[in-house]
């Protein structure tokens, strides 16, 4: 099941908080609040209103500072949920709140000042303005605000050099390669220094060699800026490599949400499970995972990790002692480890056997 | 289920073709019992012929005392009337020093010394053809009309490419305006604006401005939505959005829009010469009247030269336009003081001519014209190659347009409206149906039945001629490379040439008869239907070929079976634009003896008391225009909108 959002919300105030968010298009759009169509199965919703639910009832908590990553299929909404967030498509039904303020409620001029300022895109096939050139389009939002053009331009120079494109500051974007023009989005995004940065799917159009630097310099910059991220893709290795917390979402509902360790360690359904199946357990989980209680026989005398620890992590001291690990949490015993536990997660699940 | 429709899908294609034959046997077993009851012979005092007149002449007299039609009319007028003016005083002011050197200029500005020897070339031999005061007017009508055209075009497209409403109501109007042959309304020009320049420069916006709306529409909706929504994302206002991402990534098919409306302005300019619009169209007009070929040769050269040179800077403006770098498009650009010297030099001599000397007269010690040698080789052709024309135009005549002229206006005529009317809900729908039918009811009721079904049949026959080698030469085009690289150059020239210079060689061959009309129209309409069947045929996809050929089907079998079939909505296209077109050709043909609708058309210009009738023939020409897209539209479900056409 879904952490419900009230849980995590309790901690610190979110970001982001989205609360019972649909997207409906087509002709059932404008009449649909509140009706029990609403509670139809996607295909038979389309059947009887000609209307395709995109986004069903979603809810969640973007805490500051973290990458969160929404992650599903083609066809499962995630690219209009996140539209939805900055109002790029209308919502039909729900909230949005950035930092407690109401998105839906906002007028044209509120809303084009929360995107100015408080919210940065990077889209998938970059969208860059083919006439002008680079230093240009990474100071388009600062001129669209109608900062001066030195001010502007001072600063579209700055994120150039801290996204590696100072060399290309006079070239047009026709004339970069795909990871290239790709850096001048993550730069244009990053200029009006936001608050939230969003991107869709923002590396499927590169290739898987160009796509790990850029997944690496996003690594790099949220660790550099701080800022709070909203990561789409279709991509699970990409989910678990950034995602502080991910959501898996599907026919536009979200299957379950929680950190790379819920999802691989305890998934909530078969398509979920299906989908980490292939993922090498042993480099997402902890050894909380796998630990089992001491047994009366273990010698308690061998090392020590504190229960966070990653799997890959203690397989070399596995492997130099005979004795079971002893797995700690705030200096009390919780569980051991042995070699036979850590073998058997970097395995998988024995499909031989069945 | 599905075996079920895919064995009854071969029967229903079939019991069409038969239901078709059926109705044209149909067709003829009652034109044999009934030809000649229940015709509508041609009457020269229609009813609604004295309706028109009446009006005519409650408008001339109210012209200056109704305040509605004072404030509309002749405000407008004036306005217009200003702006030709001004266009037509100043580019002859200039003199000819000046015009030539300002052209050069503008020659070598977008594309080096290729282009600025074109244009010098150019507007030289409008001079040495003894014809450079009509070529100027020529050219400073298409100006103003084309400023008028883009003033009003431009903001339309733009509205139309950024909001589907404005769409919505913008294109069914421009539908229209493509498919009303362009004599049709410049008899309603004259009636509201009288005859003259005001009028003729009303007439040719008109004509053009659908090219410009919709070009502009097309480059406002072609910028990618990945860069709109990246500006939106980013805040932008939706002027800002307009004039940073907009227009910008819009500059090429804004430069095509002018292009294309320069080009569509020139043919219409042209033939405002009916409505004595000033220009070379008059020359024109005047020796086909005498059918003096050679005199219209002139004239139809200064016209294609006037074409070639508008058509090619302005294209390579818009090549420039698609490239930052200026140094990629095309010839290297040359030294920007070699163009600021010619254009200062040129301004230097307008001003010369404009306040000192006169010089807007060119001199006539250099000249030259080809009106004796032409018409030594025409005459020549029609003494010694009358054995070869005159059996082609009698198997037209006798063997085609004969017969089917006369069953179409000897049957009774509601025999004929039912027969087309079941052939259209055949092809395309009852609602088709219905089109075809109000369509013929109102040509009736216009007293123009007779005359209706002459431009009728001679546009079947002439599209029939123009399918048949539109198609032949289309195919052979995509199948072969060496075959469509040399005609090219061709089709590239027929499609900048106003309509009325295809009159002249088909005069040249077959002096005035309702067959040279056909020819005309054939040789006009022919290109782009080669255009469109090769670019069919080849947008076969490769691996589709591919497939057929290790399937082991032999080169004809490919065409039938593979190639065809895949290129039917191009083919269906072609068929559409190819019939619009002829029908704009055939009443054109008016001038060199099409009779009917056209030469009523000519003739409500030329006499008063036929304005009535002039004006109905033009409606009549509209509603077979409309009747002949849609039919054919119904067929292919496409608009010959959709392609744009030019002269």
């Amino acid at each position: 099941m879904p952490t419900a959002p009230s849980d995590r919300a309790a901690q610190d105030q979110a970001t982001i908080a989205v609360r019972g968010l649909w997207k409906i298009f087509g002709p059932a759009e404008t009449k649909i609040a509140g009706s029990r169509l609403l509670e139809l199965s996607n295909a038979e919703f389309r059947q009887k209103t000609g209307s395709t639910i995109a986004v069903r009832d979603v809810s969640f908590d973007v805490r500051p500072g973290e990458v969160f990553v929404v992650m599903g299929l083609s066809g499962s909404g995630k690219s209009t949920l996140v539209r939805c967030l900055t109002r790029l498509i209308e919502p039909t039904l729900g909230q949005v709140l950035l930092d407690g303020e109401d998105i839906r409620a906002a007028n044209q001029d509120r809303l084009r000042e929360l995107r100015r300022r408080r919210f940065a895109m990077v889209f998938q096939n970059f969208g860059l303005l083919p006439h002008r050139r680079v230093i240009d389009n990474v100071a388009f939002g600062l001129e669209i605000r109608g900062e001066e053009k030195a001010a502007r331009h001072a600063r579209a120079r700055e994120v150039l050099d801290l996204v590696g494109l100072t060399a290309h500051l006079d070239s047009y974007p026709d004339q970069l390669s795909g990871g290239q023009q790709q850096r001048v989005g993550l730069a244009r995004a990053l200029a009006g220094d936001p608050e939230v940065m969003f991107f869709d799917e923002p590396f499927s159009a590169l290739d898987p060699l160009i796509r790990r630097d850029m997944q690496n310099e996003v690594i790099r910059l949220h660790d550099e800026v701080g800022k709070t991220m909203v990561f789409i893709t279709h991509d699970l290795s990409e989910a678990l490599k950034l995602g502080d917390h991910i959501v898996i979402m599907r026919d536009g509902e979200i299957v379950q949400t929680g950190s790379p360790e819920e999802l691989v360690g305890a998934p909530a359904d078969d398509y979920v499970a299906d989908f980490v199946r292939d993922v090498a357990k042993s480099n997402i989980l902890t050894l909380r995972w796998i630990m089992r209680d001491a047994a009366p026989g273990d010698e308690l005398d061998g090392p020590e990790f504190p229960a966070a620890t990653v799997i890959r992590n203690a397989v070399h001291t596995a492997a130099a002692t005979e004795k079971p690990i002893k797995v700690m949490d705030d200096g009390r015993l919780v569980g051991v480890v042995d070699r036979r536990q850590i073998l058997s997660a970097i395995a998988g699940p024995d499909e031989t056997a069945a | 289920m599905t075996a079920a429709t895919a064995a009854l899908r071969p029967v229903r294609a079939i019991s069409r073709r038969t239901l078709a034959i059926g109705l044209a046997v149909a067709f003829a077993a009652l034109w044999l019992i009934f030809h000649g009851q229940g015709t509508l012979p041609h009457e020269e005092n229609a009813a609604a012929f004295r309706i028109f007149n009446d009006f005519r002449d409650w408008v001339s007299d109210n012209r200056l005392s109704n305040p509605v039609l004072v404030v509309l009319v002749g405000v407008t007028r004036a306005a217009i009337a200003a702006l030709a003016d001004t266009s037509l005083l100043v580019l002859h002011g200039i003199g000819w020093p000046g015009a030539v050197l300002l052209a050069t200029a503008a020659g070598l500005a977008v594309g080096g010394w290729r282009f600025g020897l074109l244009a010098a070339t150019g507007f030289l031999s409008f001079g040495i053809l003894g014809l450079w005061d009509p070529s100027i007017d020529t050219i400073a009508m298409t100006f103003a009309s084309v400023l008028l055209s883009l003033l009003i075009g431009i903001p339309l497209g733009i509205l139309a490419g950024r909001n589907d409403r404005a769409k919505a109501i913008i294109n069914p109007v421009l539908d229209l305006m493509q498919i009303m042959p362009s004599f049709a309304y410049l008899a309603p020009m004259t009636l509201f604006f009288l005859i003259g320049a005001p009028s003729a420069t009303i007439a040719t916006m008109i004509y053009a401005i659908p090219a410009s709306i919709r070009i502009t529409a097309l480059g406002i909706r072609g910028v990618p939505a990945t860069t709109i929504e990246a500006a939106e994302s980013l805040g932008s206002t939706g002027r800002q959005m307009l004039l940073k991402v907009q227009l910008p990534l819009a500059r090429r098919m804004l430069a095509l829009a002018v292009n294309q409306t320069i080009m569509f302005a020139l043919g219409m300019v042209v033939v405002t010469a009916l409505i004595d619009g000033p220009g070379l169209g008059k020359d024109i007009i005047k020796a086909l009247s005498h059918s003096d070929v050679g005199e219209a040769f002139d004239a139809g050269l200064a016209i294609v030269i006037i074409a070639i040179v508008l058509d090619r800077l302005t294209e390579q403006a818009a090549n420039r336009a698609d490239s930052r770098r200026a140094a990629l498009a095309g010839p290297r650009p040359i030294d920007r003081r070699i163009v600021l010297g010619v254009a200062g030099a040129g301004i230097l001599m307008s001003i010369v001519s404009l306040v000192a000397v006169d010089l807007s007269e060119f001199p006539s010690t250099i000249a030259f014209s080809f009106a004796g040698p032409v018409n030594t080789i025409v005459d020549w052709v029609r003494l010694n190659l009358y054995f070869v024309t005159n059996p082609i135009k009698d198997a037209f005549s006798y063997g085609l347009l004969n017969p089917l002229e006369g069953m179409l206006t000897t049957a009774p005529w509601l025999l004929v409206a039912v027969a087309i009317g079941a052939f259209s809900a055949l092809v395309g729908s009852w609602r088709t149906a219905l089109t075809s039918a109000v369509c013929l009811g109102f040509i009736a009721a216009l007293g123009l039945w007779e005359h209706g079904m002459q431009t009728l049949a001679a546009s079947l026959v002439a599209t029939a001629l123009t399918l048949l080698i539109g198609a032949t030469f289309g195919i052979a085009a995509a199948r072969n490379d060496a075959v469509s690289a040399v005609m090219r150059p061709f089709l590239d020239a027929a499609q900048t040439m106003p309509s009325f210079v295809y009159l002249i060689p088909a005069l040249a061959l077959f002096a005035p008869t309702r067959f040279t009309a056909i020819l005309a129209a054939v040789i006009y309409a022919v290109p782009p239907v080669i255009r469109l069947v090769e670019a069919g045929v080849r947008a076969v996809p490769a691996t589709v070929i591919e497939a057929g050929i290790s399937a082991g089907a032999n080169p004809r079998q490919l065409l039938w079976k593979v190639q065809l079939p895949m290129a039917r909505r191009s083919l269906l296209l072609a068929a559409n634009q190819g019939i619009v077109m002829v029908l704009a050709m055939v009443v054109v043909g008016g001038l060199v003896g099409a009779g009917a609708l056209g030469y009523d058309v000519v003739a409500g210009f030329a006499q008063h008391e036929d304005f009535g009738k002039g004006f109905a023939a033009g409606i009549a020409i509209v509603l077979l225009g409309v009747m002949l897209d849609r039919v054919t539209q119904g067929a292919g479900g496409q608009s010959s909108s959709t392609v744009s056409r030019a002269g």
